[in-house]
């Protein structure tokens, strides 16, 4: 029972940082069209900026406060670096699908490059407060803080997406832009303003899915964010393309399915969320297809 | 009568097809002209041109200015409404929803567009996809009246409506036409005849014919232009 315990939070754990990845990935194709195989790079860079910010933020006595510094430090530049895709490299390609897919992997390509060839190919390691390296005991088991973190990060992001896209003249411009992006023109609104937020957004996403991933796996590589992106693209066609919330529940079902399987089956949990999508695409192949933001 | 639109040499392709081959007319400002044709003429398209909701090549003109460069919702913002054809209302929005995105500059004329469609204020916050295509019809219509505008290109408004609902259509399109021009895609020649002062016929892509509303009482005519299946409308 402990066991399964400890997989299931640790499944949710991983499947929080899919959801991050997976939610912007979701928008941005769901209301521009756009496969953005560049959003591992928004992680990257959001990581990489907080670990450099944080190496640079010693005046800080307290661990915890230069964590969470620097971590505002790589929000902020996941978010700008995304901002700067759409508006420079995004923007002028719209409807221009391969076109797009060339420079959004170029791009992708080109990021893990120059991470390397800045601070080589070794992984990173922060200093993160105490607590994250600590334990809480849940029905027998000792679970790892930093599972609840980002759980919680996860569920935060989650409602704050909900009620942005509820609440705010953008969200709804963005709930319609998924369902009909030109009709929203045709009612006199510059969606173009939608999609750099949207960008934006997905950016700071995926840079706070980076900073977590640098506690979940105890380091970062210039590669996590292209291994993350492969299955945050599996949660975002499982989940429904632009529905935050069919990205929210498969990413704890991809989660949880590769924690599970990983342990009763001695390390196949990839090939089950592989087979976990062709399952899906059998069954409602209407999926790759399903938009409701 | 001053032309409020003015379309010159209009060329549209689209998949390989050249779907207006240089449609030139113009819109003369107050009252109802009709753009009329067979199906697949190149009416829609037209309309959807001259918002640029399509690539298209030639002159567009709207109260005196080149619009032609434009982006679409400039264009609108000029004082354009557009009603679509296929309604285009956002299912996954409620009916309040469907307004408020239509809202712009603060002058939303709600007390106009309950006046006009009760029913919508009562099914406020009823998701759109769920209304009835005549309802889904007052929705498309009404986001289009929102605001005041200059002009209002509105596309078959009484497409698959039971008999009843079209009546109530064009005495709502009636009034609106008091106050504002409106360039009107429509089928249904009585509706055309109670709305239209003006008409203009496409085939194939081009102007065929333009003249008054009077024209449709000629039967020889109508069939030549819109075939038997309209002559026995003509009165």
């Amino acid at each position: 029972m402990s066991t399964f315990v400890l997989l299931t939070i640790t499944g949710l754990g991983l499947g929080a940082m899919y959801f991050l990845v997976a939610s912007g990935l979701s928008l941005i194709y769901g209301l521009m069209g756009v496969l953005n195989f560049a959003h591992g790079a928004f992680l990257t860079v959001g990581a990489y900026a907080a670990w450099f910010a944080e190496s640079k933020l010693t005046g800080i006595s307290s661990v915890g406060l230069r964590f969470v510094v620097a971590a505002l430090v790589g929000l902020a530049a996941g978010g700008v670096f995304a901002g700067l895709v759409e508006l420079v490299l995004v923007r002028p390609l719209y409807l221009r699908h391969i076109e797009q897919v060339l420079v959004t992997v170029g791009l992708s390509l080109a990021t893990v490059a120059l991470v390397q060839g800045i601070w080589g190919s070794d992984s990173r390691t922060f200093a993160t407060p105490g607590w994250f390296a600590g334990t809480t005991d849940l029905a027998g088991t000792h679970i790892p803080n930093d599972r609840w973190l980002d759980i919680g990060a996860a569920l935060l992001v989650l409602g704050g997406m909900k009620a942005f896209l509820r609440y705010t003249r953008y969200g709804l411009v963005i709930r319609a832009g998924v369902e009909n992006r030109a009709m929203v023109t045709a009612l006199g609104i510059d969606v173009r303003r939608a999609f750099t937020l949207v960008f934006v957004i997905g950016g700071v996403a995926a840079a706070l899915a980076g900073v977590l991933s640098g506690v979940y796996f105890t380091s970062i590589t210039p590669g996590r964010g292209t291994s993350l992106l492969i299955f945050a693209f599996i949660v975002v066609v499982i989940g429904g393309l632009g529905s935050i919330t069919g990205s929210a529940v498969a990413s704890a079902v991809v989660g949880l399915s590769q924690q599970y399987v990983n342990y009763y089956s001695s390390g196949l949990g990839d090939l089950s969320v592989v087979l976990l999508l062709a399952l899906v695409l059998l069954a409602r192949p209407a999926t790759l297809a399903g938009r409701t933001a | 009568m001053a032309s409020l639109l003015e379309i010159r040499d209009l060329h549209v392709h689209l998949g390989g097809s050249h779907v207006l081959q240089g449609v030139s007319f113009d819109v003369p400002e107050g009252g109802v002209t009709a753009l009329l044709g067979r199906n697949g003429v190149g009416k829609t398209t037209t309309l959807r041109a001259v918002l640029g909701l399509v690539p298209r090549e030639g002159s567009v003109r709207f109260a005196g200015v080149a619009i032609e460069r434009e982006p679409t919702h400039k264009i609108v913002r000029r004082g354009i409404g557009y009603v679509p054809e296929d309604r285009d209302v956002f299912a996954g929005l409620t009916v309040r929803e469907n307004l408020e995105l239509a809202e712009r500059n603060g002058s939303a004329r709600y007390d106009l567009v309950h006046r006009l469609f009760p029913e919508l204020h009562e099914r406020a916050g009823q998701r759109a996809g769920t209304l009835s295509g005549g309802q889904q019809q007052m929705v498309a219509i009404a986001r289009a009246l929102l605001n005041p505008n200059a002009l209002l290109l509105i596309d078959e408004p009484t497409k698959g409506l039971a008999p009843a609902l079209v009546s109530d259509v064009a005495s709502a399109l009636a009034r609106v036409a008091e106050s504002e021009t409106v360039l009107l895609v429509e089928q249904n020649l009585g509706v055309v005849r109670r709305l239209a002062s003006a008409i203009v016929v496409l085939d194939q892509g081009r102007v065929v014919h333009t003249g008054t509303a009077a024209d449709l009482d000629d039967a020889v005519l109508v069939n030549r232009l819109l075939g038997a299946g309209h002559a026995g409308a003509a009165a």
